[in-house]
């Protein structure tokens, strides 16, 4: 991988990240988290959009005026999003069924105009690309790890209903690591969303700052280790 | 000045059409696949209810009824019937029972034309996860408790949850949601009971294709 597409991938999945550091497209994040199999979901027609959307507004960016470069976007969006919509509804009706109106809500999502806008409009096709994928991958990321975390607290599961998504082998993944008779139900309504959420948040910070404290103490040892190196 | 802008207006309008186009094309190939995924779901609930019953003569034999007092929603609600040698031997019910703890919840329910439930399923609820959820097949097996029950003088006032003197347990933390369904289903079986008339109606869905 060269340099600029590392940099890409460093930016989508970590340092720039959709749903931790640019918190865009919070509605359905947070909505259809309830278990893995609904964030997969929708993390995978996330992504899909927004790789759809980025290379066709990077295609079509020299042609576009400035003026109206929006309404544009918006409409390229908002027919990827009833495309998805369609094949969902037609392909896996049952997932379809579970995210019901977070597939239209997609549109609203503004992790997707914003690539649009501020990368695919004036970047060529193949970062374009790269830089849907790997943002897409960021917040499904997100979506994912907030969705097991809600649903092994809540219902002590993992991949519940996952055959809705993937077919009925998929009824094998289900994992229950332990059993529970009432739900842990604030996990699994919109207040646990928003405080795993802030905890993830957070643990992304916490990474961050002790990755600097460990730089900076590297740089001092180095620089400490010349001196020496001069005295001697 | 004109001239940018009614460019721009046009090439607007451009882009409108182009979009509108492909999803029309892409609409018009998903339709057909996203029907029969729509019937296959609603006929594995009614085999779910009725067994025995062949798919598409259920399917066709269908009468559409407005009951808000016996099935608890004020617009339309298909009952089909399923015949044996001509003779209705069973009903299978759409039934909404309005008072659940968050909203509506929608029944299917199998009759037969005296009154016995045969089996009933959960089509839509909104009841918490965890608590009332389990009215789902999926998460508990509450709901086979209807399996082959009579609603007949006698056992009128087994037809509540435990806690009301009745034969149907409720959940713990959660007696809204089972009492709402319980009496849904209690009225629908009433419903199918005083109004053998339903047997000789004119089939009328045309919803159902």
């Amino acid at each position: 991988m060269t340099q600029p597409y590392k940099e890409l991938a460093i930016q989508g999945l970590w340092k720039n990240n959709p749903g931790l550091v640019q918190l865009l497209g919070l509605c359905p994040l947070l909505a259809v988290t309830n278990t893995v199999t609904n964030a997969l979901g929708l993390g995978v027609a996330t992504l899909l959009v927004l790789l759809g959307s980025n290379l066709v507004v990077s295609a079509v960016r020299n042609w576009v005026p400035n003026e109206i470069r929006i309404p544009i976007f918006v409409m390229i969006i908002a027919t990827f999003v009833t495309a998805i919509q369609l094949l969902m509804n037609a392909f896996t009706y049952q997932l379809y069924l579970a995210l019901g109106i977070f597939i239209p809500l997609i549109v609203t999502n503004c992790a997707i105009i914003g690539r649009a806008e501020a990368f695919a409009s004036k970047n060529p096709l193949i970062p374009s690309a790269i830089d849907a994928v790997m943002m897409g991958l960021g917040f499904a990321f997100v979506l994912l790890v907030l969705g097991a975390m809600r649903e092994l607290l809540g219902q002590g599961t993992l991949f519940d209903g996952a055959e809705a998504l993937l077919g009925e082998w998929a009824t094998v993944l289900r994992i229950e690591v332990f059993s529970l008779d009432h739900y842990f139900l604030l996990a699994l309504l919109p207040p646990g969303a928003f405080i795993g959420m802030g905890l993830l948040i957070a643990g992304k910070n916490a990474i961050d700052q002790r990755q600097q404290q460990r730089q900076q103490t590297e740089k001092a040892e180095i620089t400490r280790a010349r001196v020496t190196g001069t005295i001697a | 000045m004109i001239r940018p802008i009614s460019k721009n207006a046009l090439l607007l309008a451009l882009v409108a059409m182009i979009c509108v186009g492909l999803l029309s094309v892409l609409q018009q190939l998903t339709a057909p696949r996203i029907a029969e995924q729509r019937l296959a779901s609603k006929m594995a609930i009614l085999q779910d209810v009725l067994p025995a019953a062949a798919e598409q003569q259920l399917l066709d034999d269908c009468i559409a009824v407005i009951a808000p007092e016996w099935l608890g929603r004020a617009s339309t609600q298909s009952i089909f019937r399923w015949r044996e040698q001509g003779e209705v031997a069973a009903y299978v019910v759409e039934t909404t029972a309005p008072d659940g703890y968050s909203g509506a919840i929608e029944l299917m329910v199998a009759i037969a034309p005296d009154g016995t439930v045969l089996a009933a399923r959960t089509l839509q609820h909104q009841e918490t996860p965890g608590l009332g959820d389990k009215i789902e097949l999926r998460k508990s097996d509450w709901m086979l408790s209807f399996n082959d029950q009579p609603v007949i003088e006698s056992t009128l006032s087994r037809w509540a949850v435990r806690k009301d003197g009745g034969q149907f347990d409720q959940f713990t933390g959660a007696t809204i949601t089972p009492r709402a369904v319980v009496q849904a289903i209690k009225k629908a079986a009433l419903y199918i009971q005083q109004h053998p008339e339903l047997a000789t109606q004119p089939t009328n869905c045309e919803a159902m294709q």
